[in-house]
C-alpha cells in the first residue's frame, strides 16, 4: 500500500511536464527549490532543535557567489557551482562556530544577527552586488549539453537534485550520526556521558545544513536567472521556518508539505488579495491550534484515530 | 607493571568546589583501587552528587585534580572521560523518553564506537548492535520490553536501563548515583543482584540512601558532610566508627 503510493507519487513527479501547463510546471519547480530549503533547514530545527532565524544566508550567499562569478567574472557554471557550494559551506562552518556558542534563544539571536549582517552588505555593498537592482540578465547552466531554459527540462533538472537531497537528508537522519544528533537535542548532558560530543555533532549538523541550503540557493537562482537582497531577508528565513514547522519539524516529509503550501498561498493568495501575508498568517494560526505538532504528524494522528474507530 | 603505572582506579586529589560562598566540595581526596565497590554516604547537601558531577565533568571544581588511571582528566569534557572507561547513571532518570529500550541502550552502545560518526548508512543496518543491545536488556530483565517506549514503561524499569546503559558501555570505573532510589522490595533485590552481578574488571561507586541494601554492596565506605570526607575507609570500620553515629545513623 504504501510502497504503490510512493510509486504512484514518484510516476505522478515524473510524468508532470506532460500533462502541465508551463504555469503549473513552474510552481512545481519553485515548491521543488523551496522543499530542499525547508529539508536543510529541518536538519537544524527538527532534529537538531537549533531554531535558525538565519538559514536564507545559504541560499542567498550561494545564489550570489553563483551570480557573481558567471556574469561578473565570466565563468563557467561548473567551476561557479563548486566555488559557489564549498564557499557556502564554509561560510556555515564559520557561522556555525559563533552560532553554536549558544542554544535555543541565543542561537536564533546570533542566527538572526549574521544574516542581518548579510542582507546589510548585500543592500549597500552595490558595488558588488548592484545593490536594490539585484542582479539580473543571469543564465542557466548546461549540464551535459542540455539546455534547461524550457520550463520542462528545468523542472527534471530540479527534481532530479531535490530526489538526491531528500534521499540523503533522509539517510542522514537515520543514521548512526543523525540519531546521536537526536540524542543530543533530546538529552545532552547523558550524550556527554556516553562519550559523544554534542558541540562537534551541532557543528557538523550545522555546515551539513549549509551544504543543502546553498544547494538550493544555486537552484533558486538558476530558476529565477536574477538575485535581489530579499533572499537574504529574514522575512525569507522566517516563511521557511514557518514551513517547517507547519509542516511537521523533525519528520521526514513536513517540510515538504509545508514549503509547498507557504509557495501555494503566496502564487495564489496574492493574485487576488493584497495582504496575503494576512492570509499565510490566518494559516498558520489554524494550523497552530488544530495540529499543534505539525500537518504530517496531525494528518497522520488523524488517519490511525480513523482506523481505529472503524474498527 | 611499570613503576609509573597509578594502582589506583580512580584518585580524586584534594578537590574543592564552591558556588558562590557555598562550599560543598572540601578538600575532598578519594583513593579507588580496581575493581573496588566503593560506597558514598552522607546526609542530604553533604554534597555527593557534586562530586559525581565533578569526577564525570559536568561541572569543573575550583581546584585540585582527578585521575582515571593515573591519567589526569581533571580538564577533559565528559565525553572524553568516557572514551577513558568512565561511565554513570543519574539520580534524576535522564533518558530518551521518545525512543525504544534497544534504542536507548543502543546509544550507550554507540558513543564508545567510531561509527557514531557515520552519516550514509541507516543506524538499522548495524544488526550486531542491536543484538547487543538486546543481550544487555536481557542481563536486567527488560528484553520483553526492548521495542517498547521509554515513556511507557514503569519507573523502576526506567531505573534498569539507566543501569543498562551504563553496563553497555563496559565501563572500567562506575558511577550509580542512588540506583535504588524510588523503588519497591522488589525491584530493589533486583537491582540489588544485578549490581553484585557486575565484573570485577569494573570499579563501581555508588551513592545510595538505602543502608541495608548497599552496605551488602561494598566492601568500602566513604562518609561526607558538609563537604568533607569525614570518614573513609573497610565498611565494617566505617560503620563501628563514633563520627558515622554522629552524623548518619543517627544513634
Amino acid at each position: 500500500m504504501k510502497w504503490i503510493a510512493a510509486a504512484l507519487l514518484a510516476a505522478l513527479l515524473v510524468l508532470l511536464p506532460f500533462f502541465a501547463g508551463d504555469f503549473y510546471i513552474n510552481l512545481a519547480s519553485q515548491i521543488l527549490i523551496a522543499a530542499i530549503f525547508a529539508l536543510s533547514l529541518n536538519l537544524l530545527v527538527g532534529y537538531g532543535g537549533m531554531t535558525s532565524l538565519g538559514h536564507a544566508s545559504y541560499l542567498g550567499v550561494a545564489a550570489y557567489i553563483s551570480a557573481l562569478l558567471t556574469s561578473r567574472y565570466g565563468w563557467g557554471h561548473g567551476p561557479a557551482a563548486v566555488i559557489s557550494i564549498s564557499g557556502t559551506t564554509a561560510m556555515a562552518a564559520f557561522f556555525g562556530v559563533i552560532a553554536l556558542r549558544a542554544t535555543g534563544l541565543g542561537f536564533l539571536m546570533i542566527t538572526l544577527a549574521l544574516s542581518q549582517v548579510l542582507w546589510g552588505l548585500a543592500y549597500r555593498m552595490s558595488n558588488v552586488t548592484n545593490g536594490d537592482n539585484g542582479i539580473a540578465g543571469l543564465t542557466r547552466p548546461m549540464p551535459f549539453g542540455i539546455s534547461l531554459d524550457s520550463a520542462a527540462s528545468f523542472y527534471w533538472f530540479a527534481l532530479v537534485v531535490t530526489l538526491v537531497g531528500f534521499l540523503m537528508m533522509t539517510i542522514f537522519a537515520s543514521s548512526a550520526f543523525g540519531s546521536s544528533l537526536k540524542g543530543v537535542r533530546d538529552q545532552p548532558r547523558r550524550m556527554a556521558a556516553l562519550g559523544f560530543n554534542p558541540w562537534m555533532i551541532r557543528w557538523i549538523t550545522f555546515i551539513y545544513a549549509g551544504f543543502w541550503g546553498g544547494t538550493s540557493g544555486l537552484l533558486y537562482v538558476y530558476y529565477n536567472k536574477y538575485i535581489h537582497p530579499t533572499s537574504l531577508s529574514t522575512t525569507s528565513s522566517a516563511e521557511a521556518l514557518l514551513g517547517v514547522i507547519a509542516g511537521g519539524s523533525g519528520t521526514l516529509s513536513g517540510p515538504v508539505v509545508g514549503a509547498a503550501l507557504v509557495l501555494l498561498l503566496k502564487n495564489y493568495a496574492s493574485a487576488y488579495i493584497e495582504r496575503w501575508n494576512m492570509l499565510l498568517g490566518l494559516v498558520f494560526l489554524f494550523i497552530v491550534l488544530v495540529m499543534p505538532t505539525g500537518i504530517v504528524p496531525g494528518l497522520r494522528k488523524l488517519a490511525t484515530g480513523l482506523c481505529r474507530g472503524s474498527r | 607493571m611499570t613503576p609509573l603505572m597509578s594502582i589506583y582506579a580512580l584518585e580524586v586529589i584534594n578537590l574543592k568546589k564552591a558556588f558562590g560562598g557555598l562550599s560543598v566540595t572540601q578538600d575532598v581526596s578519594l583513593m579507588i583501587r580496581p575493581g573496588e565497590r566503593r560506597l558514598i554516604i552522607g546526609p542530604n547537601g553533604a554534597g555527593k552528587t557534586t562530586l559525581f558531577n565533578q569526577i564525570s565533568g559536568d561541572m569543573r571544581p575550583n581546584s585540585g585534580q582527578i585521575k582515571l588511571f593515573g591519567s589526569d582528566v581533571t580538564h577533559f569534557a565528559p565525553y572524553k572521560r568516557a572514551h577513558f572507561g568512565l561511565s554513570r547513571t543519574y539520580q534524576v532518570i535522564t533518558l530518551f523518553s521518545g525512543d525504544t529500550l534497544e534504542h536507548n541502550v543502543t546509544l550507550g552502545l554507540l558513543g564508545l564506537q567510531p561509527s557514531r560518526w557515520q552519516m550514509w548508512r541507516p543506524l538499522s543496518f548495524y544488526g550486531d548492535l542491536a543484538t547487543e543491545a538486546r543481550r544487555i536488556l536481557d542481563t536486567v530483565g527488560l528484553l520483553h520490553l526492548a521495542e517498547h517506549l521509554v515513556s511507557n514503561i514503569a519507573y523502576g524499569e526506567k531505573r534498569r536501563v539507566e543501569l543498562a546503559m551504563a553496563l553497555a558501555q563496559k565501563p572500567r570505573v562506575l558511577l550509580l548515583d542512588e540506583p535504588l532510589a524510588g523503588l519497591s522490595n522488589t525491584e530493589r533485590s533486583q537491582v540489588k543482584s544485578l549490581i553484585a552481578s557486575i565484573p570485577r574488571e569494573t570499579t563501581v561507586i555508588m551513592i545510595e540512601h538505602d543502608m541495608d541494601t548497599a552496605l551488602d554492596l561494598a566492601e568500602t565506605v566513604t562518609l561526607l558532610n558538609y563537604g568533607r570526607v569525614i570518614v573513609d575507609g573497610p565498611r565494617d570500620g566505617v560503620i563501628a566508627d563514633e563520627r558515622t553515629r554522629e552524623v548518619y545513623l543517627g544513634a
